[in-house]
Formats: structure tokens, C-alpha cells, sequence
């Protein structure tokens, strides 16, 4: 009898450690410890103080939130606007389509759309471009997306349809975009007019598209038995990541021209995203072809066991395994991409980073404003590469990256 | 195909088509020809253009006169040196702002890496602050803020913030800098050699106390040389051998001391913060990659806390450190390429302003990819040398 009223005694769940406890443990637990908080605790304090006073009372945020529009959109016409809130419309549907059908980390993504769409509607200040118009466009948004989630979890709606809409909808709204020449309705708008979010966006997201499909035909370029494809691929892939992209954005910016027949044009917006996209699938390939190494020998012999052919080896037993292998590389090199998308400035594009630029150009006024309109962008770039990196931890999660391999 | 089937019945059995040779081999020429009628075909669009446009594809331009100023060069340079010279004066900034840059990446880099390791939750906090940051804001954006919104703001001369051993103004940063009197001679050479010793005598007799067994005192012997050498220098020179060079104000300038221009500054502080966040999840990888087994057994054996980390951790870290340490160090040398961007001068923007000169565009731009080209194979073979030898020889 004793000797089980010991066991419960030990067995007791141990008491949830106090505040004091915990400082102790984390924050004092050896004499060097101690000195370390004492010396950075007041720093960290001052530093943190000090910044929430500057951003308040000093900073003068008038360079970013007089313009709005010209961070979202650069220069497209205002009376044309319609066209990217049609197309972000959209998108925004078919993402709440997605969370309906599939759900997971599409439902966290959804959410923090519509949050921060519902958070615009009703900002409760005056701003002369957040319109009553503006605010139902973004309320309107919102619904859409409820809207996209209540038709994707319907029975008949299938992840073929949202995948096969996934597929059209770029081209629609690059399409709807562009526009056509003589047009009444879509009037042509040229991309020297685009800018902003809009520009920094489909960059990224064309060079992601891109980018990863030519990145695995390179990788198996690479690992192939032909010494002319072999080779190509090598001479490629090598040659890419041996300059940094400022070099290819201008060879595609100014070299590209004079190896193509004279008469031939191609739209600087799409040269800045070849030149991103070859880039970047220099590196995905190098990803990928880590991958393909991890994937063992068995497993293509058991395929082709029973009876698959080459083909059908690499697309349902070699790439899915190595893929998965090294996605945390993979979604890395996308954030990069995403990043790397600021050089285009460099080449005269106005992305995020040049509308910033060219809105401190545009006043002497701004000039001294410059930390408060970098800062604004840099943190734009931080929300979104977080997003990226946390999706990435929670896609590695669900696939037991870590724990299978 | 398999050698041990009867060759008839084989070739029988199969149509040529079907022939994984065959196949092969077609997919061979068929590529091959995409490939080089595609570069015939892009090389002679390029002929009709270099003609139609009066284009140099020569790089006699190399001995022209450049006609441009480069601000601050390291090396002497004026507008009326040759374009090859100005490429040089570019190179030898390239060079300086990545090796620099390296070394204080890695510096700071394995300090971020070992505070967020540390068991202080304040210093840990701290550290993943400084990575995420920095890894999660694009380079030329940090760039843009500390150049832009911080260097150009610096006063003006006659308002230089002046702290002791260094004063800042818009021309740039003034530091105290020990130099070389006429004297320092033998101290210079003493410790030259002095240097030299300890390091050829501590790897000779480490790999003898390895060998062996014996301890050879390898630790003091090398200490006590790079001690004395300089020592006995210092006192062969007469007088002081160094002498601190303290900037002072001449007319409206400051001379004197080791001057930065706001422009390197802004470059080698950005790029270093930047890559230092990366070495810092390198080196963080790498420790914690370490078996805990080995270092509790490495304890149980008796090593000291110090010889645990130098012979049971950072071996085995390093290791795994090493190779992705080497693309980060690539990063930072073609990074440096942004430095067009803030009016920093080195290989690309040299390379920039010789392009926008009429007719020279391939010839130049061939030369600034081969030698970004010749720098990244350069850093990685040297790197990879190092990286055979510290990894394990498997047998």
C-alpha cells in the first residue's frame, strides 16, 4: 500500500513553472547568463522604446500613405484600374475555392486574406483613394472569397475544376492586362506603365510558374545519359550561377536584342522575367537534382519491375520522391526569386521598390523621407517572404519531410 | 541491351524504332541540332546587328583611353588611363568589399549562430530578430535604407560626428590607423616571419603530437614565437615602430587615417549584416547536427569543456558547415555586384558605363561574366580544396 502511494506521489504531474521560475531558468541561470541579460535587457528595452516613439511622433509617413495606388499599381491608367481589381478578384475566388475544397494551409492563407481585405474596408480614416468605391471593392472581396469557399466544398465542384481554373485565370488576367490595340472596352496599356505590387507580384509568380518546370527538365538534363543534352544542361545551370542575376538581367535587357532578327521586339517587362526565371531555374535545378540523388535505386527498379516505362518511372515514382525531399530548398529559392525580383529596378522597372524610388524622386520634399518609404517597402517584403517561409515549415510538416527521411 | 540473349532473335524482335540506341542516338542529333542551329542562328542575327550598328566584337578597347572618372579609386587611376585600367581599378574594388565582407560575415555570422544557441532566452530572442530580418527583406532594399536613408543624411564636414578613433561626415569614415614609421622596418619583417613560423610550426607539431601521441606543447611553442619575434622587431627598430595615424582637419577637409567613402561603407556593412544572417542558420545547422551521444561521450572520456568543442563539435560541424558556407561566400562576391545600384564602383558598373560607350556592348559584357565566372570558380575550387580535406575519408 505504501509503496503505491509513493508511485502516485512521484507520478503527480509536475507543477507549471511561475514567472519567477522561468527568468530564472532562461534569463539567469549561470553568472554569464546574468551579465548578458543585464547588459542587453536595457538595450533591448531602449532600442524598442525609442523606435515605437520615432515611428509615431518623428517619422513622417506622408510619402507612404499619400499614395496608395502607385504602390499597388505604378502608373496603369487609373481609368483602367478595374482591370487588375477584376483580375485580383479572381484570384482571390479561386483561392477561396481552394480553401473550400482542399482546406489545410489554404484555409490559413485565406484567412489572412480576407482579414486583411475586411481590415482596409474599414480602416476608420480619411483617405481621398479609400473611397466609398474602394472600400465595397474590398468588402467585396471578402465575399467572394466566403462566396469561393461555400461553391469549393460543394460535392460536384472537384480539385480538377480549381486546378484547371488555376490554370486559366493568369492568362485571362494577363490578358485582360495587356489589352488589345483599338480596343473600345480593353484599350492596350503598356507595360512601361505597370508598376508597384502589381509588377513585383507577377514577376514572382510568372518566375515561380516558370521557372520550377524548366529547373526540373534541367536537373534531368543534368542526370541524363546523353552527353549533348548532358553537357547543354551542365554549361547552362554552371554558367548561370557563376554571375550574379544583375548580369543576366542585362544581357536579357540589352544584350538579348542584338541576337535576335532586327524586326523582332519583345516587351521589356517579359525579358526582366525570362531573365528571372532562367536564373532561378539554375538554382531550382541544382535543388532538384538533390533530390533525384536522394531517391534510391530500388525504387526505379521496383518500377520498372511492374512494368512502368521511363516516363511513367520519373513522373509517378522518381520526381514526387525527390521533390518532396527538398522542398524546404525549393520554397527557399522561391522566397530568394521573390527577393531577387528588386533588381529589376536596376534595368528602369518600376516594381515596388522603384515606385518607391520614383515617389522620392518625384518631391524635394520626400528626400528626407527616404528611411520611412524603405522601411514601409522593406517591411512589405518581410510580411510576404515570412508568409512563405511559414507555409514552407507547415507544407514540410504535413508531408513528414523531416520525420520520413 | 542485355549480351547474354541471342543477338538474332533479339534484333528480330524489335523494330529499329523502338531501339532504345536508336532512340537514344536521335534524341542525341535531334538536340544537338537545336542547339547549335539555334546558336548559328542567334550568331547571325548578331553579325547583321554588329554590322548594321558599327559594332566592335575586339577588345582592343582595352588599351583606349577609358575618358571616364571613377570616384575614390584604390589603385591610382585617372580619366585618361586605358578602359583596361579602369576594369582593373573596378576589380580590385570587387575584390576588397567581398573579401571583407567575408570575413566579417563569417565573424559575425558563427557570434548571431552561437547567441541564438545560447541558453539565455533574451540573446537567443535577439539573434532570431537579427536572421529574420534580414533574411526576409530583399539585399537592395537593406541597401537602399542604410545608403540612402542613412549615409547620405550624414553631416557635413564642418559638423563631423567625432568619436574617439573615428569621425563621420558625408565624405566618409575617418579612422585611427596604426602605420608603419620609417623605423618599422625590422619590426614589420619580425613579425612577418614570427607570423609565418607559429602557423608552419603549429601544423607541424599538432600532426606530430596526432601522430605520435606525445604532447609537443604545439599550443605555447607557436604562442610564445608569434610573442617574441615582434618583440625582438620592436626593440631592433629604434623608437616606435608604428604610429597611430589620427585624422585631422585640413581647410575643408579631414586628412589623414584610413578614410571609407560612404559608398564602401554602406556596401561592405550591408552585404556583411545580410550574409552574415545566412552563415548564421549555416553554422547553427551545423553545430546542432552534431549527435548529442558524441558529446556526452566525448565528457564521459574526461575532455574539458573546451576540448570538446575544438575536438568533438567543430570538427564534425564543420563538416557540415563548410559546403554551404561556400555558396554563401559566392553569394556575397556576385551580391557585390549591387553595389551599381548605390554608385559604388567595381567590375559591373565599370562594366555599365563602358557599355552605354558606343558599339562595345558584347565585348564588354563577355569580359564582366568571365570574370564573375573566373571568381566563382576561383572561390570554389580554393574552398573545395579545404573541403576534401576536412571531411571524412571513407573507407
Amino acid at each position: 500500500m505504501t509503496s503505491q502511494q509513493a508511485t502516485q506521489e512521484v507520478l503527480r504531474p509536475p507543477q507549471p513553472p511561475g514567472l519567477i521560475k522561468w527568468i530564472r531558468d532562461n534569463l539567469f541561470n549561470s553568472w554569464f547568463n546574468s551579465l548578458l541579460t543585464v547588459i542587453f535587457l536595457p538595450i533591448v528595452f531602449f532600442a524598442v522604446v525609442n523606435i515605437i516613439i520615432w515611428a509615431f511622433t518623428v517619422a513622417d509617413w506622408r510619402a507612404v500613405t499619400q499614395f496608395p495606388m502607385l504602390y499597388a499599381v505604378g502608373q496603369y491608367p487609373r481609368d483602367e484600374v478595374w482591370r487588375v481589381g477584376i483580375g485580383l478578384s479572381a484570384i482571390v475566388f479561386l483561392l477561396g475555392a481552394s480553401w473550400g475544397n482542399w482546406g489545410g494551409l489554404l484555409q490559413s492563407i485565406s484567412i489572412a486574406f480576407g482579414i486583411a481585405f475586411a481590415v482596409f474596408a474599414i480602416l476608420p480614416v480619411q483617405h481621398d483613394q479609400l473611397d466609398l468605391n474602394m472600400r465595397l471593392y474590398l468588402g467585396g472581396n471578402v465575399i467572394l472569397l466566403l462566396l469561393g469557399y461555400l461553391i469549393g466544398r460543394m460535392k460536384a465542384v472537384k480539385g480538377g475544376h480549381i486546378v484547371i481554373g488555376w490554370g486559366i485565370v493568369p492568362f485571362l488576367a494577363v490578358f485582360l492586362l495587356t489589352g488589345r490595340r483599338g480596343s473600345e472596352l480593353l484599350p492596350d496599356v503598356a507595360t512601361t506603365l505597370w508598376g508597384g505590387l502589381l509588377v513585383t507580384f507577377l514577376l514572382s509568380a510568372g518566375g515561380i510558374l516558370l521557372s520550377f518546370p524548366i529547373g526540373v527538365a534541367l536537373a534531368l538534363g543534368r542526370r541524363s545519359t546523353l552527353p549533348v543534352v548532358k553537357a547543354f544542361s551542365t554549361i547552362f545551370i554552371e554558367t548561370i550561377r557563376g554571375v550574379p542575376l544583375i548580369t543576366i538581367l542585362f544581357m536579357f535587357s540589352i544584350i538579348l536584342a542584338l541576337f535576335l532578327p532586327a524586326e523582332s521586339r519583345i516587351d521589356r517587362l517579359v525579358r526582366a522575367l525570362m531573365a528571372v526565371t532562367f536564373f532561378s531555374a539554375a538554382y531550382s535545378a541544382e535543388n532538384v537534382r538533390g533530390g533525384l540523388q536522394a531517391v534510391p535505386l530500388g525504387q526505379i527498379e521496383a518500377a520498372k519491375a511492374v512494368g512502368m516505362n521511363g516516363l511513367q518511372t520519373m513522373v509517378f515514382i522518381v520526381l514526387p520522391q525527390a521533390i518532396r525531399a527538398v522542398l524546404p530548398a525549393i520554397v527557399g529559392q522561391f522566397i530568394a526569386l521573390f527577393k531577387d525580383t528588386t533588381l529589376v529596378v536596376i534595368v528602369g522597372i518600376n516594381d515596388l521598390l522603384g515606385i518607391g524610388r520614383s515617389i522620392i524622386n518625384s518631391d524635394p520634399e520626400f528626400v528626407q523621407l527616404q528611411l520611412e518609404v524603405y522601411l514601409f517597402i522593406a517591411i512589405v517584403y518581410w510580411i510576404f517572404s515570412y508568409l512563405m517561409s511559414l507555409a514552407s515549415r507547415r507544407l514540410e510538416a504535413a508531408l513528414g519531410v523531416s520525420t520520413k527521411l | 541491351m542485355a549480351a547474354n540473349q541471342p543477338s538474332i532473335q533479339f534484333k528480330s524482335s524489335i523494330p529499329f524504332y523502338r531501339d532504345e540506341r536508336v532512340i537514344k542516338a536521335f534524341a542525341q542529333v535531334v538536340s544537338a541540332v537545336l542547339i547549335i542551329g539555334f546558336v548559328i542562328w542567334a550568331i547571325l542575327n548578331f553579325l547583321d546587328a554588329a554590322e548594321a550598328r558599327n559594332m566592335t566584337l575586339t577588345f582592343d578597347f582595352l588599351e583606349e583611353a577609358a575618358g571616364f572618372p571613377i570616384s575614390n579609386p584604390p589603385i591610382e587611376y585617372e580619366p585618361d588611363m586605358t578602359f583596361g585600367r579602369a576594369f582593373l581599378v573596378g576589380l580590385v574594388n570587387t575584390l576588397l568589399v567581398s573579401v571583407t565582407g567575408i570575413v566579417a560575415a563569417t565573424i559575425l555570422g558563427t557570434l548571431v549562430a552561437l547567441a541564438r544557441l545560447s541558453s539565455n532566452w533574451l540573446l537567443s530572442k535577439i539573434a532570431l530578430a537579427y536572421i529574420e530580418f534580414h533574411r526576409n527583406i530583399p539585399l537592395l532594399v537593406l541597401l537602399f535604407i542604410w545608403y540612402f536613408s542613412a549615409f547620405t543624411q550624414l553631416p557635413s564636414v564642418k559638423e563631423s560626428i567625432i568619436w574617439p578613433g573615428i569621425i563621420i561626415n558625408q565624405r566618409g569614415f575617418y579612422l585611427t590607423w596604426p602605420r608603419l614609421t620609417e623605423t618599422g622596418q625590422p619590426f614589420a619583417i619580425a613579425s612577418a616571419i614570427g607570423i609565418l613560423l607559429a602557423i608552419i610550426l603549429y601544423s607541424v607539431l599538432r600532426r606530430r603530437r596526432e601522430i605520435t601521441g606525445k604532447d609537443t606543447y604545439y599550443g605555447p611553442i607557436s604562442l610564445a614565437i608569434l610573442i617574441i619575434l615582434p618583440l625582438i622587431g620592436w626593440l631592433l627598430s629604434d623608437g616606435t615602430p608604428f604610429q597611430l595615424d589620427v585624422p585631422f582637419l585640413k581647410g575643408f577637409n579631414y586628412k589623414g587615417g584610413l578614410r571609407l567613402t560612404p559608398e564602401f561603407t554602406a556596401m561592405f556593412l550591408g552585404l556583411a549584416m545580410y550574409t552574415a544572417a545566412f552563415i548564421a542558420e549555416v553554422v547553427r545547422a551545423g553545430i546542432q547536427a552534431v549527435d548529442r551521444g558524441q558529446i556526452e561521450a566525448a565528457r564521459a572520456v574526461g575532455l574539458s569543456t573546451n576540448q570538446v568543442l575544438s575536438l568533438v563539435i567543430m570538427p564534425q560541424a564543420l563538416r557540415i558547415i563548410i559546403p554551404p558556407m561556400i555558396s554563401q561566400y559566392l553569394n556575397l562576391t556576385k551580391n557585390s555586384s549591387l553595389a551599381l545600384a548605390i554608385g559604388f564602383q567595381e567590375v559591373f558598373s565599370v562594366g555599365k558605363i563602358a557599355i552605354n560607350q558606343a558599339g562595345r556592348a558584347v565585348p564588354v559584357f563577355a569580359l564582366v561574366m568571365l570574370t564573375y565566372l573566373s571568381l566563382s570558380l576561383f572561390t570554389s575550387f580554393v574552398l573545395n580544396i579545404y573541403n576534401r580535406r576536412i571531411q571524412f575519408v571513407s573507407r
